[in-house]
């Protein structure tokens, strides 16, 4: 008996695997389908994951990836003590927070106001005209800023003149950019940011507000006490995810808005990165890929603790 | 949907006055500069210079607009950027079915662990230095290869498309196929993709406007002008104020000059809008329901 334990337990794993190998077989061609997709995960995705490791040698071309020198932490501790890295790390933060505190409150506002509305029409217009900025390219988007804020005859100067003010120079002016960054971004996403809650409003259950009318309810009331409780799950899970992808800031706007005048407040990890990685003469990929594994790491900490929190109190998550 | 019920109080009157301010001032805040833009556009140079352009056009000129198809680089651009949507859309789209449709499926061994695989890649990556060195090793740069394979998927858009499968292809269906002798290349090919025109439609969208509006790629990839895309040229004109001097040599004047090359910009922006925003209308529906699909899961 005692000898057949062993034997018959190490059958039921042969048959196990005997079994999953033919369950494997009976949909090879979903293995052929994905086949394509997970190469391209791997070439695309997971080669540059292995090629970071040039932050932690000193990468020369000529030498590849693999045989260029093993620094260690070098790039790393000159990073931390560059005068540059406590100004790259206070703009990254500041930037997203104002635009994470500042953008939170509009979309709500338009959808509690836009489901209040009975006139169809007026709401569609609304609709439309607020989703459509959503798809105006980064570059066209700070064009518009730029045609608008010209300090010579863009026309917010051009009103500032007439109220008897100074013109200002809102792109030379470095205590102006993160307003500048901000505000354009909550009116180019607000319309399209809003259709979530929209969604979620319209799944609250009518009955409760008959019943709040019934009660004698007016409509401050009832949004008050029905539809803001409603899309609060959504909201604090919106607000928590947005806070676990804090560092990615929209570099490619930062980017083109920057010029020397407001570089101060405007430089972010992803805009050095790039200027000391490609745009410098003296390419510094290893202290550039140093600098991008530095933010790559932080935010994955943010990103993964941030679910965890919303896996806990909202039982939902990003998979 | 809001109802009426009975007679309106006077809170509720007041509220519904309130209700249609704040969204005529959401309204004309998003409305006003597209307005102020579009009319600018249209003006004559030197009113728009001289500040005299607020809402409605004054004068009438088309001179920006025929200074923008004057343009050689605007036209190459142009159809480099069709060039690259369609082509990188069509990648896109066959790359996504294939991911996602696998991934859909119950009885396929191992998605687990292919989806973990997938989604540890929107919260870690390697860096922009490290994927321009692979894209450069592969010997893509200056080539279309760097503007369409890099992003030859996106996996927020595998997930949204395998939860449509997930919620609209029937396990029974499946079943009685296999029944029927079907195998999964043609259970897909005959079942599946009839099935799934709005997916379909949803992601290509949302991939054309990516690849439409995208910059940053062909920044750091191309060096050869007759590749740039049209955001490129974009930039080069609107935000470096980089404009084809050869262009401007019959305006002699140079405050002349100056204005056209404002009115230049104006136009350009609307011109270079204009494609999206009259699809947009029709379309509307489809990104709305792309974030009502992508809002079920995540």
């Amino acid at each position: 008996m005692e000898a057949l334990k062993p034997l018959s337990r190490n059958e039921k794993v042969q048959k196990g695997i005997a079994a999953r190998l033919v369950k494997m077989r009976k949909v090879w061609q979903l293995y052929v389908l994905i086949a394509l997709p997970v190469l391209y995960i791997i070439i695309f995705k997971y080669v540059p994951m292995y090629g970071a490791q040039i932050a932690f040698k000193d990468f020369v071309v000529s030498k590849g990836i693999w045989d260029s020198q093993w620094v260690g932490l070098k790039h790393f501790i000159r990073f931390f003590n560059s005068y540059e890295f406590g100004r790259l790390m206070k703009n990254t933060l500041l930037i997203s927070l104002y635009s994470l505190i500042a953008g939170f409150p509009f979309p709500i506002i338009l959808a509690l106001s836009l489901n209040m509305v009975r006139n169809r029409f007026f709401k569609k217009s609304v609709q439309m005209v607020t989703y459509a900025p959503h798809f105006i390219s980064v570059v066209v988007m700070v064009g518009i800023v730029f045609e608008l804020l010209d300090p010579r005859h863009g026309v917010v100067n051009m009103i500032l003149q007439a109220l008897g003010m100074d013109p200002i120079n809102f792109l030379g002016s470095p205590g102006l950019f993160k307003s500048i960054y901000v505000w354009s971004g909550i009116w180019q996403s607000v319309g399209f940011s809003c259709i979530i809650y929209l969604a979620a409003l319209s799944g609250i259950d009518p009955s409760l507000h008959e019943a709040a009318v019934v009660d004698g309810a007016n409509k401050w009331r009832r949004i008050w006490h029905i539809d803001i409780p409603g899309i609060m799950p959504v909201a604090i899970i919106l607000l928590i995810l947005n806070t676990g992808s804090m560092l990615e800031i929209g570099y490619e706007k930062v980017l083109l808005m920057q010029n020397p005048l407001n570089i101060r407040t405007s430089e972010i990890i992803d805009t050095y990165v790039y200027k000391v990685g490609l745009l410098s003469q003296a390419m510094n990929y290893s202290y550039s890929a140093a600098i991008g594994l530095f933010k790559s790491v932080i935010g994955f900490v943010l990103i993964y603790s941030v679910n965890k929190i919303a896996q806990k109190t909202n039982e939902t998550s990003l998979w | 949907m809001e109802q009426s019920f009975g007679r309106e109080s006077l809170g509720d009157r007041l509220f519904t006055i309130l209700n249609y301010v704040i969204l005529s001032l959401f309204l004309i805040t998003v409305l006003y500069p597209l307005i102020y833009i579009l009319s600018a556009s249209i003006s004559d140079p030197s009113a728009v210079i001289s500040g005299k352009v607020w809402l409605w056009p004054v004068g009438f000129s088309l001179d920006g607009y025929s200074a923008v198809f004057e343009h050689r680089l605007i036209w190459s651009g142009f159809r480099n950027s069709i060039y690259y949507t369609v082509f990188g859309t069509l990648i896109n789209v066959v790359m996504t079915i294939m991911a996602a449709y696998p991934l859909a499926r119950k009885d396929f061994y191992g998605r687990n662990l292919i989806m973990m695989l997938f989604v540890f890649t929107t919260m870690f990556s390697g860096g922009l230095i490290p994927s321009y060195l692979l894209v450069k090793d592969l010997g893509m740069l200056n080539s279309v290869w760097a503007m369409v394979l890099p992003g030859a998927l996106s996996v927020w858009n595998v997930i949204i498309t395998r939860t449509y499968f997930q919620s609209t292809i029937p396990d029974e269906l499946l079943e009685a196929a296999q029944l029927d002798g079907c195998n999964d290349f043609s259970f897909v090919w005959r079942m599946v993709l009839p099935l799934s025109g709005p997916i379909i439609a949803v992601i290509s969208l949302y991939y054309a406007v990516g690849h439409w509006n995208q910059f940053f790629s062909a920044l750091i990839y191309l060096k050869k002008q007759s590749l740039y895309p049209l955001q490129i040229i974009l930039r080069d004109i609107l935000i470096q104020n980089d404009v084809d001097a050869m262009m401007l040599t019959d305006v002699d004047q140079a405050a002349k000059r100056e204005a056209l090359r404002q009115l230049l910009k104006f136009s350009l922006i609307v011109v270079s809008t204009f494609p999206l925003l009259v699809v947009y209308p029709f379309v509307q529906k489809y990104f709305v329901k792309g974030v009502m699909i992508g809002s079920l899961k995540g």
